[in-house]
């Protein structure tokens, strides 16, 4: 903590400098449950620098409420200034050379052509290629340059002084290429005599949004696993059962598809290295920078004022990241390197695909005896294809055999997406579990209250039960009798209370009222800068907009990095911690010019009191006026969880209406009532916009996104936005979100993330078995495309017109 | 309208009928690109074809390239300047000679409408304009929609209804909608979902892009 040495320490602030953990602790009582449902309070052992109890909502004035998004105006207006709009004096543009082929050893590449091209001031050859899996033994190729395990693998990059000069001088790069057998397909990839896109074991690490595996596993030709998992006995266990729901399930490739593209703005100074980066971790960006140049952490800074969606696959500074810094430093001027649309589906990241065979036992009365989930799945040349999550973590078994695998093919690497693993797990998990309730003959919430005792869950499915939607569903499945019929279904989810301690924010208090908040954070569009504004809003009792934020700069202090859906749950006590501090330190500095002393001055709702009446009460900001210093600041990093023993998941339950066109397969998401959790919700408006994201992502999902890969080429087909199609505005469903307020006494704010459990985990399970509602007719197959659902209903393919 | 025709032909036709710029649908588009691609192996006689062409050209007809000249564009409401290739779009001319970077580039294949802007108060995506085919139309971008600090009432909507995540559609979304708040000001949600179909946004804030654009409408009839 920075202490100025004028400033009058509070007792309180005091004890916390010399760090949390041998600090002086005090007893406070805590909100915990669901108001109106499960409401209590529970007693918590807190360090003696933590801020009061926080209230619960309906006690506070901006935590909590509906609140206008911080930068909203910056973003309607267009001038919020993203990474692709950063503009600095003497800046070139790159473009990158792509492999054109899905496996080669690049024999040369050839760059004098381009070199001499007008305009080019750079150009440079990739020999370290980063986001693949890597060789455990890397001797086993040899090669000046990394080998092409897929289409659209950067070989190499031009710097020129105009878009169209480097994009015309990348493309007089010659590179030649030795082509191998490669493989995209992944039934063929695990087949025993399939073309090894590895030589030997890779393995792949995760990033701080998740993805990668576990290393060290077995790795038998493309097949890198399994990683297993088992508790008790699940064979025994299956036999003794008395059903067994088994089924078999599989999901596609989903890209990202943020709408801006990866990318940096790359300035190589001697004194300091600066980086614009398109990204979801400032932190990382810099640490992999750092470590990638063998530079001091001090001499890299990262910025990130505004950025366009990552979903998970925004993090570190990746090929673009190194590539444009390499070419900053060769050339002396800054670079930017902004990935093209297809660029962005083939090289990037992507969620993986699944294979699940999945089986359940359990006891007549619903009890689950046995879940066994046996996957595979494609990162293409990463790994990550696990999807066991929601069969581990969603109900409870008596015994668990999981077996997840990843199978190598020659596409580009997953990276991290929304929840990993978890639409995809869910998708098959869901949906058996409704088909076990219809064998056991139990409603579909009453066996899922059986086997799921999470406290925010049973409420949730209470409100379902008691909505209007779900009372209006059909008994029985395939009730309507015209072509189109209408269905309707659920699913839960579940994510977890991941925390980064990384996290921390500095306040300040400016002589003439004024406020700010600092933290590297950067807001990935989930709104965190409303957050913080209105964590001091409550603490001085001023409107955020009133509240300077200042994220996404290296220059502040280290803010996490924003996957897993950790960003609130980790920042926001940090900020609350370092807003309580400062304004206690406020109170002592404008106490010797009040005539009394800071235990005797309060700070409530914008008003500064004596509790002696030593004078009447003034505004926080005439109360500033006599601060006896210009400012004063206190920094605050995150402290462990209150209660480290209890383990919390987040989630909802979503039900979705569907009308399916059983004429020409076409389904229609008409309705979805998603049931949701996040802790304190900071800011209901925020968490209600990325829940209809999710939702609609899931939708997205479920319906059309695939990625197409021609295993003759290797070649993705479909690497743009008309082919790779997305949820537009026709295809939207009316979305209803109730969000179950929830306490469970951890930290500061007790607020948490939304951002994976929002909707697109469940999507695709509620949306099939709202189908089986409509139709009779289980579809285990994703997405669920006209010819999907047409065949799943046994009707012939339309024929196509005659050209 | 092929693409291929030079500027000064749909200049003068503009001029007749200022409805032109409605013809210049995505269709109409790929139509012409689908006769450009085609015909590269007859690349000779196309160029024979634009010799004689440029010779039957009348003397008021401005000629661009192939190398960079200078193009007078009109941007809400001012003139600018800029040297260009003639093969820059609308939206690299605003965005990396003009520094006007409210229009997004996302997908620049006429797909997402991220680029959106007006010609003519039509909207546009500007990825697929030449710049030059853009002289002598009145452009505005998200920059000109707030007239004289004045925050257009969709824009104060957008805010007020949350109708934005990351934020990189949005300007886009603005565009396309207010757009259709100038043809119609009293649309209905399936008017609004029309006209922001061709606008993809990632993170998912459709419905409450819808009801900001709706809640103007209502004001406006209050208004009236």
């Amino acid at each position: 903590m920075a202490i100025h040495p004028t400033e009058v320490i509070p007792d309180a602030l005091m004890s916390s400098s010399a760090g949390a953990s041998d600090a002086a602790s005090k007893t406070v009582k805590m909100p915990i449950g669901i108001p109106d449902f499960t409401l209590r309070e529970e007693e918590r052992i807190v360090p003696d620098s933590e801020p009061p109890v926080l209230p619960l909502n309906k006690d506070l004035k901006y935590i909590g409420k509906p609140t206008e998004r911080w930068d909203g105006r910056a973003k309607a207006t267009g001038r919020a200034r993203y990474t692709a709009d950063v503009q600095l004096p003497g800046m070139l543009y790159a473009k990158f050379v792509n492999a054109s082929v899905p496996h080669a050893k690049i024999l040369s590449v050839d760059t004098s052509a381009a070199e001499s091209h007008p305009g080019v001031k750079g150009v440079h050859v990739i020999e370290k290629i980063l986001g693949n899996a890597v060789l455990r033994n890397p001797s086993l190729e040899q090669s000046r340059y990394p080998l092409v395990r897929y289409v659209g693998q950067p070989v190499a990059a031009v710097a020129a002084t105009s878009p169209q000069a480097a994009e015309d001088a990348a493309a007089k790069i010659k590179v030649k290429y030795e082509p191998l057998p490669f493989v995209v397909d992944m039934d063929l990839a695990r087949e025993a005599d399939a073309p090894l896109v590895f030589p030997g074991a890779a393995d792949q690490a995760g990033t701080a949004g998740g993805g990668g595996s576990a290393g060290g596993l077995t790795q038998t030709g493309n097949v890198h696993g399994p990683a297993v998992h088992k508790v008790g006995d699940a064979e025994q266990a299956f036999k003794e059962s008395d059903v067994v729901v088994d089924a078999h399930y599989t999901t596609q490739v989903q890209t990202h598809s943020a709408l801006e593209t990866h990318g940096v703005v790359a300035d190589w100074k001697p004194e300091m290295l600066t980086v614009y980066a398109s990204t979801q971790g400032t932190a990382s960006v810099r640490e992999e920078c750092a470590a990638f140049f063998q530079l001091p952490m001090s001499k890299v800074r990262v910025i990130t004022e505004y950025m366009g969606g990552g979903f998970g696959a925004k993090f570190g500074a990746g090929n673009p990241g190194v590539v444009a810094a390499a070419l900053s430093r060769k050339t002396g001027a800054p670079v930017r390197l902004m990935l093209d649309r297809q660029e962005e589906h083939l090289s990037v990241g992507n969620r993986p695909s699944s294979d699940q065979r999945l089986r359940i036992g359990a006891k007549k009365d619903g009890t689950i005896t046995a879940i066994q989930l046996i996957s595979y799945g494609t990162a293409g040349c990463g790994t990550g294809a696990g999807c066991a999550g929601p069969a581990t973590n969603l109900y409870k078994w008596a015994t668990l055999h999981v077996e997840e695998n990843d199978v190598f093919t020659n596409a580009g690497p997953a990276a991290a997406f929304r929840a990993p693993g978890h639409p995809q797990g869910a998708f098959a998990l869901e949906q058996s579990i409704d088909e076990l309730a219809e064998r056991l003959n139990m409603d579909l919430l009453d066996l899922r209250d059986r086997i799921d005792e999470n406290p925010v869950r049973r409420v949730q499915r209470q409100i379902i039960r008691e909505s209007a939607i779900w009372k209006s569903r059909h008994a029985t499945p395939n009730t309507d009798a015209g072509p189109i019929k209408r269905g309707i279904g659920l699913s839960q989810s579940v994510w977890y209370r991941h925390l980064t301690m990384e996290s921390a924010a500095e306040v300040r208090v400016h002589k003439d009222g004024s406020l700010e908040v600092l933290s590297a954070v950067q807001d990935i569009g989930s709104g965190i800068k409303t957050v913080l504004a209105q964590i001091l809003a409550e603490q001085f009792g001023v409107p955020p907009a009133k509240v300077e934020v200042k994220v996404g700069d290296t220059n502040y202090p280290v803010g996490p990095n924003s996957g897993g859906s950790v960003t609130t749950a980790s920042l926001t006590p940090a900020v609350r911690d370092a807003a309580w501090q400062a304004s206690q330190k406020f109170l002592a500095s404008i106490a010797p010019s009040l005539g009394t002393s800071a235990s005797d001055l309060s700070l409530n709702e914008g008003m500064v009191r004596s509790k002696s009446n030593k004078f009447q009460p003034m505004t926080f900001r005439s109360a500033a006026a006599r601060m006896n210093t210009d400012q004063v600041t206190a920094q605050a990093k995150r402290i462990p969880d209150y209660d480290p023993k209890k383990y919390d998941t987040y989630g909802g339950v979503d039900v979705a209406e569907v009308a399916v066109d059983t004429e020409t397969g076409r389904i229609h998401v008409k309705h979805v009532y998603a049931v949701h959790d996040c802790g304190r919700p900071m800011n209901p408006t925020q968490v209600i916009s990325q829940i209809n994201g999710g939702v609609i992502q899931g939708v997205s999902y479920t319906l059309f996104e695939h990625r197409l890969l021609d295993p003759n080429y290797g070649i993705m087909v479909n690497a743009n936005l008309d082919k790779y199609k997305i949820a537009g505005s026709f295809e939207i469903p009316k979305i209803e979100v109730v969000l179950t307020e929830s306490y469970i006494g951890q930290s500061s704010t007790d607020a948490s993330g939304i951002g994976e459990a929002a909707g697109i985990i469940s999507a695709g399970a509620a949306i099939a078995n709202a189908f089986y509602n409509a139709t009779g007719v289980r579809i285990r197959q994703l997405p669920m495309t006209p010819a999907v659902v047409l065949a799943a209903l046994n009707k012939p393919k339309p024929q196509m017109e005659a050209l | 309208m092929t693409g291929n025709e030079p500027p000064s032909d749909r200049h003068s036709d503009r001029s007749a009928n200022s409805t032109t710029a409605k013809k210049l649908t995505r269709r109409g588009f790929l139509k012409g690109a689908g006769i450009t691609a085609a015909s590269t192996a007859l690349i000779e006689g196309v160029q024979g074809f634009q010799q004689e062409a440029l010779a039957a050209t009348p003397e008021h007809v401005k000629e661009y390239g192939p190398e960079a000249a200078p193009v007078t564009l009109h941007i809400n409401g001012r003139e600018h300047t800029v040297r260009i290739e003639p093969r820059t779009t609308l939206a690299e001319a605003l965005r990396v000679e003009l520094g006007m970077t409210g229009t997004k580039i996302s997908c620049d294949r006429g797909v997402c409408s991220s680029c959106t802007v007006w010609l003519d108060k039509m909207p546009v995506n500007s990825c697929m304009t030449l710049a030059v085919d853009a002289v002598d139309h009145q452009i505005t971008t998200i920059e000109g929609l707030s007239v004289d600090n004045e925050v257009h009432p969709l824009q104060e909507a957008f805010v007020r209804h949350d109708a934005m995540q990351c934020g990189f559609c949005t300007p886009g979304m603005v565009m396309s909608s207010a757009a259709l708040l100038e043809r119609n000001p009293h649309p209905s949600e399936a008017d609004v979902r029309m006209a922001v179909s061709g606008n993809l946004c990632r993170c998912g804030t459709y419905p409450k892009i819808f009801a900001a654009v709706l809640d103007v409408s209502s004001h406006q009839a209050t208004k009236a």
